[in-house]
């Protein structure tokens, strides 16, 4: 239920057009180039520059707001990051003309940009760094699509805070400072002194977010000697209060909880831009105690708490992504920033966590229906199926959320990686479905790597078809191959040299971010970056972890498993001709590539003959990129995920010998090649749980159902023991695309790759792409009616 | 070695018995009624399908496993039965046309602890009932028509069979769920109600799932080239649905709709 301020600050945000600002773009650069600050340490100058940004930017407090602080001028206003990367005026024109995800800018913008910005700024961003210094041998599998690389445009985030702030005021931060700095042993410690510079850097940091606090406190004092409405001038006073208090002080109610946590992300999202933005991690959790005293002691009303809550996820939604550089017009993008919150899962102690303000913030997702903030509900076998079920009541409704994570693999992953248990139970899933230790983990996504890519090469002997270009060792030419093993022998190979070559890109980047950008503010929130006076771009974080996210598995399973059945085993074509018909994409050979994607063995069909050769891909991957050191004192892991790069990878890559054109997207995540699966749900299920979750730091698998088959409570209860034995199976992550009438237009075009869709006809369920064209169209209109 | 002919295996099956099950397909019926959904279930050897839409070219229908091939397609599920309470429906076709596979299979899922479920028109010599009723957990049983001229019409057999069967069932002790198809004009009528709900409270029985007619069979019918008697019989209307649902609730039977 939204009250009528709720709904109309959420039309506001709904309607609100994405813009960019030039605001802090030229307070920064004024700023560097007023030479106030030379002579500084890097991580000083960082600090002051982010203090200059909160005392100086536009405040925006919007009629009827209940949880104040924007990154830009007006909801949706999104600053850029010249620090980072750099808009061309070309860029800032695509951005603001493109039909799918614009970002409006005015004249006042590119006049900025061509004037101020641009003059300072090129040559000089951290992208200018980082792509002068990637050895040639890298920029070379870059540009060929082996992996792409997040911190090219995006500085290091990739973390979740954890419970401090709703134990500790900035003060109490401020405080921690002092000891680490009074303790620090300029005789013994060689690092003292930078430390020192680091601790003062956080220092000012933290005085800037609670002056930025203040500002908003007089600010709302102001408009609460304005306002005329008794009611609502009331609420300003008592909302310059909470702006006073907080971060100054630790929070005691539930509203001045979200206040803080919200000037908290604010300052994280306007420091820099951080890949995923940030995100509050257990919100049910942190906001239960609050929550349970004032609505004990009656100073807090369910009502009350649910209409705060809703105020706060509008805030995500004023926020949407910074948008890329070097766009193409083509290109869409997405607004969404991957701030993903976390209900459900279990305590420090082990013990089941759901409470009553998870089912509330469930509640809130159900009526928001908004893109950001996502949410998701950790599942552990201690959680009750009532939660599970009303999540799943939610899915339903089919707008992809909540997704769904097993704690329990978490918890075993986070502890397999050597972290305390308290800690890995503290942790869940943030991005797309990463695992991490909320609060003390530095978990940064380097980039994804292109599993099929690296077949291709295999087969090509180092050299991309694509191009021409040798940019892989030399393993031998595919038709000497005398059977799999020495395929899968060279496709290791040319693994292992990508992955060398990602690893040492991954170590350069790093260093830079560690050198030139450090993030004070960022530092202060994570432990134990006060306690080791290390910033958190640095290895000052507990846990420093940087993974490589494989994409294709599904791709590659199929491809390895098409030439071993097809070439080595059946020989129903030879390698020559196999390589023949890839470079040619299949032309004129239509029979053979439908034979090819119809008779392979392949993965999703819990089919060992094609599930071995995945877990051997997995293995191969796991094997070069598991415990490898990165500079910051952790290590690298390994993830399986793909958001959409799939489509990317895809269309630098040939066809593949599972009967893929060329062009065309691979699997996502470890989901089957679309269309491959063939038995149903479960089989699907039993496939992806064939690799071991546990030594990954997450997976995402993808179901498509449609509506129908939860249409009743039977429906639920089944979805749910599925996502049970998923689990059981040591599943990491399984989300529900329940699709809707367009989707079936679209299986309707093109049967072959919908060939999984699942539908329930009349009293059973059966492919939708099997059923006669009059019962689709009278399934269409099912689903149609039912509507979203 | 004992063979089955087996048309299809479906897993995640959730609307033929308990929990998720797989539901194994087994050929060849002795009736052949004018609304099957599974024609190409009836002729007990496979045979050759035209192609469907998109093209796909004529299939065959139908093939030959043994007891351990099914088994293992079963117990790949385990897990998925463990936690839903599930696991294995035969269907068909008419199962109990296959006795000596049928009772083999049975038998390996009893021993294995999988709850079995069949799917019968039960028109079946009484001993071959009477053989496999103790290895099922729960019979599925189908109900529809009472008239035995109309039955003989419609389904080209007579009910004296399965009447007498679901009797010896019944007698037994055996869990029987009642699986009505409701075909608007042929049995929805109040006068064929009314004996069915006589029949099924004297023998005591509760439970109906009611299946509505859906007419996706005349494409099956034409792709494997069978005269269609329903002509172009419309599916059963909501309301209409809605009333024979009242009607049998009001009697106290425990009615699912769509099994």
């Amino acid at each position: 239920m939204m009250n009528a301020r709720i709904r109309n600050l959420r039309q506001q945000s709904l309607d609100a057009r994405a813009t960019l600002s030039a605001e802090r773009a030229l307070l920064v650069t004024r700023l560097l180039q007023s030479g106030r600050l030379a002579g500084e340490a890097v991580a000083i100058q960082r600090a002051r520059v982010f203090q200059h940004i909160l005392a100086n930017q536009t405040l925006c407090i919007q009629p009827g707001e209940l949880i104040v602080g924007e990154r830009g001028p007006a909801p949706k206003a999104t600053p850029t990051y010249p620090e980072i990367c750099l808009h061309s005026l070309e860029d800032l024109e695509i951005l603001n003309d493109r039909p799918k995800v614009p970002y409006a800018s005015d004249a006042g913008m590119r006049q900025a940009y061509e004037e101020d910005i641009i003059p300072f700024w090129k040559g000089r961003t951290i992208r200018d760094h980082l792509f002068r210094q990637l050895p040639e041998r890298w920029q070379a599998a870059y540009r060929a699509g082996v992996f792409t690389e997040f911190q090219e445009q995006r500085s290091p985030g990739h973390t979740v805070l954890g419970d401090k702030i709703y134990r500790r005021g900035f003060l109490d931060l401020k405080q921690d400072i002092a000891e680490t700095a009074a303790a620090l042993d300029f005789y013994n410690d060689p690092q003292a002194l930078d430390k020192q510079e680091a601790l003062q850097a956080m220092d000012i940091a933290a005085d800037a977010l609670i002056a930025f606090a203040r500002r908003h406190a007089r600010e709302l004092t102001r408009l609460a000697a304005e306002e005329t409405d008794p009611e609502r001038a009331e609420e300003l006073r008592r909302m310059a209060a909470i702006c006073r208090k907080v971060p100054a002080h630790k929070p005691d109610t539930f509203w001045e909880a979200l206040q803080y946590y919200w000037f908290v992300h604010v300052g994280v999202i306007t420091e820099l831009n951080p890949w995923d933005a940030f995100n509050p991690g257990r919100l049910d959790q942190h906001l239960y105690p609050f929550y349970r005293h004032e609505t004990d002691a009656g100073t807090l009303t369910e009502e009350r708490a649910r209409e705060l809550l809703q105020a706060f996820w509008i805030k995500f939604n004023n926020h949407p992504a910074p948008p890329k550089v070097g766009v193409t017009a083509k290109e869409s993008n997405t607004y969404v920033d991957f701030a993903l919150i976390n209900t459900g899962g279990v305590n420090a102690d082990g013990a089941d966590a759901v409470n009553d303000l998870s089912y509330l913030i469930l509640d809130v997702v159900e009526e928001m229906r908004l893109l950001q903030p996502s949410a998701m509900v950790q599942i552990s076998k201690k959680n009750p199926d009532r939660f599970l079920k009303r999540a799943l009541h939610i899915v339903k409704t089919g707008f992809g959320q909540p997704s769904i994570f097993n704690t329990d693999a978490i918890v075993q992953e986070l502890v397999r990686q050597g972290k305390s248990i308290a800690d890995a139970r503290n942790g869940g899933a943030s991005g797309c479905v990463e695992s991490g230790a909320f609060g003390k983990e530095c978990y940064i996504l380097t980039g994804y790597f292109n599993l099929p890519k690296i077949l291709e090469l295999t087969l090509n002997d180092g050299v991309d078809p694509q191009t021409g270009e040798r940019i892989g060792p030399d393993t031998g030419k595919a038709a000497a191959f005398t059977g799999f093993d020495d395929l899968f022998e060279a496709f290791e190979r040319q693994l292992a040299y990508f992955v060398d070559i990602k690893i040492l890109g991954n170590n350069i980047i790093e260093r830079i971010n560690a050198k030139y950008m450090p993030v004070p503010f960022l530092s202060l929130l994570i432990d134990d970056c006060i306690a080791n006076g290390t910033d958190y771009n640095a290895g000052g974080a507990r846990y420093n972890t940087s993974y490589i996210q494989g994409v294709g598995l599904g791709t590659v399973t199929d491809s390895l498993s098409s030439l071993k059945y097809n070439v080595f085993d059946r020989k129903l074509l030879s390698m020559p001709e196999m390589l023949r018909r890839l470079a040619e994409d299949f032309r004129e050979a239509e029979a053979l590539r439908r034979r090819l994607g119809e008779e392979t063995p392949r993965y999703g069909n819990d089919d060992d003959r094609a599930d071995d050769i995945l877990r051997r891909v997995f293995e191969a991957y796991y094997r070069a990129i598991n415990g490898r050191p990165n500079t910051k004192g952790g290590v690298h892991r390994i993830n399986l995920l793909p958001t959409t790069v799939h489509v990317y990878f895809g269309s630098k890559l040939g066809a593949t010998p599972d009967g893929r054109r060329s062009g065309t997207p691979l699997s996502e995540g470890i989901s089957p090649v679309q269309g491959a699966d063939r038995q149903g749900p479960t089989a699907v299920l039993k496939s992806a749980a064939k690799i071991d979750h546990v030594r990954t730091g997450g997976t995402l698998l993808n179901q498509k159902f449609l509506p129908h088959i939860l249409a009743d409570d039977t429906g639920i209860e089944r979805l749910a023991q599925l996502v049970r034995t998923y689990f059981r199976m040591d599943g990491h992550h399984i989300q529900f695309n329940v699709v809707d009438a367009e989707t079936l237009r679209k299986a309707q075009k093109d049967p072959e790759a919908h060939r999984d869709l699942i539908v329930r006809v009349a009293g059973y369920s059966d492919y939708f792409v099997d059923l006669t064209p009059e019962l689709q169209e009278e399934i269409i209109r099912r689903t149609a009616h039912e509507g979203r | 070695m004992t063979q089955g002919t087996i048309f299809d295996i479906k897993k995640f099956a959730i609307h033929d018995g308990p929990g998720i099950r797989t539901t194994i397909f087994l050929k060849g019926c002795p009736m052949n009624c004018w609304w099957c959904h599974n024609p190409e279930g009836q002729r007990p050897e496979p045979e050759s399908m035209a192609g469907g839409p998109g093209d796909t070219g004529p299939i065959t229908v139908g093939a030959l496993m043994s007891v351990g091939q099914v088994m293992a397609e079963i117990e790949k599920d385990l897990l998925f039965y463990d936690e839903s309470g599930g696991g294995v429906t035969f269907s068909g076709g008419e199962p109990l046309l296959q006795p000596d596979f049928l009772a083999a299979v049975l038998a390996q899922c009893r021993r294995q602890g999988i709850h079995t479920a069949l799917d019968t028109t039960g028109h079946a010599p009484a001993d071959i009932m009477a053989r496999i009723a103790p290895l099922v957990d729960l019979f599925l049983y189908d109900l529809k028509l009472l008239d035995d001229a109309h039955h003989r019409k419609y389904t080209g057999v007579s009910n004296d069979r399965l009447l007498a069967n679901l009797r010896h069932l019944v007698r037994t002790g055996r869990e029987v769920i009642i699986r009505f198809p409701l075909i608007p004009h042929i049995n929805d009528t109040s006068d064929h109600l009314g004996k069915m709900k006589h029949f099924l409270q004297e023998l005591g029985l509760r439970r109906i799932d009611l299946l509505p007619y859906h007419d996706i069979h005349r494409q099956k019918f034409h792709r494997l080239g069978h005269p269609d008697r329903l002509g172009d019989l419309a599916p059963p209307e909501a309301d209409v649905i809605d009333r024979v649902k009242a009607d049998l609730a009001r009697d106290g039977f425990a009615l699912t709709v769509g099994g």
